[in-house]
């Protein structure tokens, strides 16, 4: 029996980090919109470890709030640890990570999508999606409850066909205790989706007041706070808690090494794949023979519980061995376990399904985002949830959709890895994956993006006026320091000495010094006696802009090479059997991914130089027939 | 805006006269780098369709080799659109031979000219309208076919030593460039500090592993010159008497005491279809004599450079410990090998269940006898003829291929040389690692264009394949 309810422009289903920020900017790029959760209380759950950032995935954070995005805001309300990681090896990867608090996390995002105007949240389980002459139609509720729509994004993260595995025992369910999603998986697969299993874990939580915390090296956030929103004011933020670094030891090994048959993994009733970058305890001990211990950290789960979470020992060993090992370090003698490691298996759709928009290729208005499209990670979910949302947003209001190429962002890099190559394992945004990563800096991230979350309608006029400012007062900056001369003295040669740089022997400009990697721009102020005070947001980027500007430069060049393949549109109908000199090799994999242009098309792995020859030839050939076309049906 | 590219265009590089073909806008600006006529006429003052008679000079813009005379030819001079390209276009004949023909072509490119892709030329005639369509379906056929082929051959036995020693350079850079995305994309763990140090050591051999290979590159690996075929066996095994068998002569002292070869010894030997650049070498074999020491690390040496490998077994004597260790490490390479089971003049003691064990690590085995009778020799040399040239491949390819292929590789390689010494320098002016890392990848990517890897992926393979990291 089933009953129609209230119409929508979209559908959003799931209340997870992609269907967040999904709902947020669909609702706030005037589309109609409605959240379906599984329960209003896991919404922005972090069902993993209690944090958010980290090498790249801060970078998509950064990201995402210049985009106009709601996690940076988020994570910065909530943090009670913040740390810059990699502050030694250079700006582009300079990367934030903060402990969030679980619970208020939760309460917070909750609260946003309850205040947002066009936004309205149901507690149901989707169930199926209507498709009618390819096109998303209508969501339907295990309720019954039909709900006609005209986009759909599938954000179902780790509840979708959910199975957890502790040892031998497992069962259906998603993850603290939220029951899976069981008929939704069906509705895709007969939709033409190309479903699979993919499989992640989580370590044990246990209790504060069972760990001699004495045992531990402690580890401190950081005493300057960088947030992670361009909007959000730096002063007042604090760290509230400590963590602590810890170890295993061959005690520990040897209770996995005794009981690695139980493991559901290595005991073969489990056969999905795994992250490679997220490995369980049990993997790296199996793998790694040779490591007498590996490192691990004791994380606060938030300020109102005496929850902490272990981050590097998730497990799925059962829970009799989970215990007997973690017993094994010391200071963990009298560990209380509050809840237990596990694995948990999930449905999710290969990605080279999807467009660079994320809606996918074979029905129109279904759009995937998260762990659905096979990444892992918060930050990655979220920032496809983004996109997601937008485009799902700007077709309904019939506007050209947004693709952010390579070169624009970490945001734009993952998705082009993910529907160009593929994934064969939970996908880990890394700073290696980025060729352009000298450009794509956090610290940047607004100039980057802000003008374009501006023109789609996600960045208000201030925020906007306020960006244009700060480039502005970089350009007069740099400018300046390029023009004042500093003349050799006794001071100056000190610093230079001891900053063990070459000495001056005659004047220069500012800017040459600025360009030495051993000077800062702040320490140089005593030589600069007309420098006008600016933000440090400001002086930063004329520092970076200045002493890297050879290899911003040359990677410039490389952006400007790719954008030009970019621009050489591939034809939709386009049969890649009927093109002589491809390999088939290559023929495959073209015909999987059909990219939308050459520059894609060269990314695919098994696609050489001499295929993207052919393709080109093609392309050519293509074009004199159509304006031969052309020329016919004109007379 | 296009680039000027040239090739070799005919198709034999032996004999006659050989053509390189210059198309691009800067076409005749080049070619009047190497080449000076004799009536003193500039080439670009030239007509289409006209001719001109002079010296080809080594020239390039650095003038390092300083401008000898490489030889005399013809330059044709063919201006757009009236050129098989349709591009301004220059055709320099000059005498055949593999090194004249290579050695201009090589002052071409140094000259600021970039080597063409297979099916290149064709693809800009097609691209600028000269080609019909029907004509251009079979370019992109022909292109396709090129490109495999000319992979296979840089990885076949005629270069195949040069494309292991830039394959092992690549692994080396690889190793550098895993540990620093290691190392920087997992901050928090257990993964060993790399400082722009270490980083600028492991730099620093590879670029002068580099260098080394691109100054050798002249001695190289041309067919002309012979496959570097190395014999390797266990002491008294009788390579001694299968290089005098090969040869001819009485090059190295034959007797039965173990060790008595301690150096190399090399001879080019003309089997016929194939040339072997020979060397003999001190068996294997674990000893603490010094002297023969020095000689056994020559020889382990000369397999991670040969081309081929002939390795000795002894019929009439049990598999040892050491023949063991010889297929071993023999098939931790990728060498192609030709097992010989020598003495089958005499009574056989090698049980079947080793030979077995011989022919499952050698898929070419031969079964001689190197020291027998005239008519044992003349059988044994010519089964060595045959089984030499089907495992290499002769019939299959063209020594000018092989020589494109060294070409090309050694153009990577120098493009990676001066990519590394942008690393270096990076590295030297105290830049941070976000830097060094990005200007490493570079390197990678020149030698990854050999193969068609895409660099990242190789790079996020490696770290999880090395590095234990992840929570």
């Amino acid at each position: 029996m089933s009953y129609q309810l209230e119409s929508y422009d979209i559908a959003v289903v799931g209340g997870g980090h992609a269907g967040i920020e999904a709902a947020m900017a669909a609702a706030r790029l005037g589309a109609k919109t409605v959240l379906f959760t599984l329960t209003l209380d896991a919404i922005a759950n972090l069902p993993c470890n209690p944090s958010i950032g980290g090498t790249a995935k801060g970078h998509l954070v950064r990201e995402i709030d210049a985009l106009g995005g709601v996690m940076g805001i988020a994570a910065d309300h909530c943090f009670i640890q913040s740390r810059m990681l990699n502050k030694g090896k250079g700006p582009a990867v300079h990367s934030l990570r903060v402990q969030a608090d679980r619970s208020r996390y939760h309460i917070y995002m909750k609260k946003l999508l309850e205040s947002q105007e066009n936004l309205f949240i149901r507690q149901a389980e989707v169930t199926g999606v209507r498709v009618e002459e390819g096109r998303v139609t209508a969501v339907e509720t295990k309720l019954g409850a039909v709900y006609p729509v005209k986009a759909c994004v599938i954000a179902t993260g780790t509840y979708l066909g959910g199975m957890i595995h502790v040892g031998e025992v497992s069962y259906s369910s998603g993850p603290d205790g939220v029951a899976a999603a069981e008929k939704l998986t069906e509705s895709l697969r007969a939709a033409g989706l190309h479903l699979r299993r993919f499989k992640t874990g989580t370590p044990a939580r246990v209790h504060r007041r069972s760990i001699d915390f004495s045992r531990f090296e402690r580890q401190e956030g950081d005493d300057e706070i960088v947030p992670f929103s361009f909007t959000t004011d730096p002063a007042g933020l604090k760290n509230e808690v400590p963590c602590y670094i810890a170890y295993t030891n061959p005690a520990t090994h040897q209770v996995i090494i005794d009981n690695i048959d139980r493991s559901p993994i290595y005991g073969g009733r489990i056969h999905a794949v795994g992250p490679r970058y997220c490995p369980s305890l049990e993997d790296k001990v199996m793998r790694f023979s040779d490591k007498p211990r590996h490192q691990f950290f004791i994380e606060p789960m938030g300020l109102d519980t005496d929850e902490i979470y272990l981050q590097g020992l998730s497990s799925s060993l059962p829970e009799d061995v989970q215990s007997a090992f973690l017993r094994t370090i010391p200071g963990f003698e009298h560990l209380e376990i509050m809840r237990s490691a596990y694995a948990i298996e999930y449905d999710c759709v290969d990605p080279l399904d999807l467009r660079a928009t994320l809606e996918t290729k074979a029905v129109s208005g279904l759009y995937g985002a998260g762990q659905f499209n096979g990444t892992s990670g918060y930050e990655e979910a979220a920032a496809q949830g983004l996109i997601a949302g937008i485009n799902a947003a700007l077709k309904v209001t019939g506007r050209e959709p947004l693709i952010l190429d390579r070169s624009t962002s970490y945001i734009g890099t993952l998705i082009d890895d993910l529907v160009t190559k593929g994934c064969s394992d939970p996908y880990r945004m890394m700073t290696s994956r980025s060729e352009f990563r000298l450009v794509l800096r956090q610290d940047n991230a607004d100039e980057r993006l802000t003008p374009i979350g501006y023109r789609i309608g996600l960045i208000d006029e201030s925020r906007y006026q306020s960006l244009l400012h700060k480039l502005d007062q970089i350009k007069s900056e740099r400018a300046r320091i390029e023009k004042v001369n500093v003349a050799p003295s006794e001071a100056l040669a000190r610093l230079l000495e001891e900053k063990e740089t070459e000495p001056l022997h005659t004047g220069c400009k500012l800017a040459d010094l600025v360009r030495r990697p051993q000077l800062g721009y702040n320490e140089l102020a005593p030589f600069d006696p007309d420098r006008p005070s600016l933000p440090a947001a400001v002086t930063e980027q004329v520092e970076i802009q200045t002493k890297y500007e050879g290899y911003i430069h040359k990677q410039m060049l490389e952006v400007a090479e790719m954008r030009r393949l970019e621009e050489k549109k591939l034809p939709a109908e386009i049969d890649y059997s009927g093109i002589d000199g491809l390999r088939l090799e290559a023929r495959e994999k073209l015909e999987r991914v059909r990219p939308e242009n050459i520059g894609q098309a060269s990314r695919i792995s098994g696609v050489n130089p001499a295929d993207i020859s052919a393709l080109l030839i093609y392309l050519e050939v293509w074009q004199h027939e159509q304006a031969a076309d052309k020329g016919e049906t004109d007379d | 805006m296009k680039d000027t590219i040239a090739a070799i265009a005919t198709p034999s590089a032996v004999g006659g006269i050989s053509v390189i073909r210059i198309s691009g806008p800067e076409a005749l600006t080049i070619a009047g780098r190497v080449f000076s006529t004799f009536s003193g006429k500039p080439l670009d003052s030239l007509k289409g369709y006209t001719c001109a008679y002079g010296q080809i000079i080594s020239g390039g813009e650095t003038g390092e080799a300083g401008e000898n005379a490489i030889d005399d030819g013809v330059a044709s001079v063919f201006r757009a659109p009236r050129s098989y390209t349709g591009e301004d276009t220059i055709e320099i004949s000059c005498h055949g031979g593999l090194f004249v023909t290579r050695e201009v072509l090589r002052a071409v490119l140094r000259s600021g000219a970039r080597l063409a892709e297979p099916g290149e030329f064709t693809k800009r005639a097609f691209l600028n309208g000269k080609l019909s369509l029907t004509q251009a379906e079979a370019v992109a056929d022909l292109i396709g076919a090129v490109s495999e082929k000319s992979l296979r051959t840089a990885k076949s036995a005629l270069s195949g030593a040069l494309y292991r020693r830039i394959r092992s350079i690549t692994d080396d850079l690889l190793a550098v460039s895993a540990h620093l995305a290691a190392y920087i994309d997992y901050p928090e763990e257990d993964v060993d500090e790399l400082t722009e140090k270490d980083v600028e050591a492991i730099v620093e051999k590879s670029l002068g592993d580099l260098n080394q290979l691109l100054a050798g590159f002249d001695r190289g690996q041309l067919i002309k010159e012979g496959v570097d075929t190395v014999i390797v066996g266990k002491p008294n095994v009788g390579k001694s008497t299968l290089m005098n068998l090969l040869s001819g002569r009485a090059r190295s002292i034959v007797t039965n005491i173990p060790g008595t070869t301690r150096d190399v010894v090399e001879e080019t030997v003309n089997l016929g279809d194939v040339v072997l650049r020979l060397a003999d070498t001190a068996g294997i074999r674990d000893t603490d004599n010094p002297v023969e020491k020095i000689g056994v690390d020559i020889a382990l040496e000369r397999l991670t450079t040969a081309s081929l490998a002939l390795v000795v077994f002894d019929l009439s004597e049990p598999l040892s410990e050491d023949d063991d260790r010889i297929i071993s490490r023999l098939s931790e390479e990728t060498l192609p090998a030709v097992a010989i089971l020598n003495k089958t003049d005499l009574p056989q003691s090698l049980s079947e269940s080793d030979l077995e064990k011989i022919r499952a690590a050698f898929p070419h085995t031969l079964l001689l006898s190197a020291g027998g009778s005239d008519k044992a020799q003349q059988q044994a040399l010519s089964a060595l003829n045959s089984e030499i040239s089907s495992l290499l491949e002769l019939s299959d390819i063209h020594p000018e291929d092989a020589m494109l292929a060294n070409e090309r590789q050694r153009e990577a390689a120098a493009e990676a040389a001066s990519r590394l010494s942008e690393v270096l320098s990076t590295i030297r002016s105290g830049y941070t690692l976000d830097a060094v890392d990005v200007a490493l990848e570079s390197a990678l990517s020149a030698l990854f264009a050999l193969t068609g890897e895409k660099v990242s992926d190789t790079v996020v393979n490696e770290v999880f394949e090395k590095f234990c990291v992840g929570k």
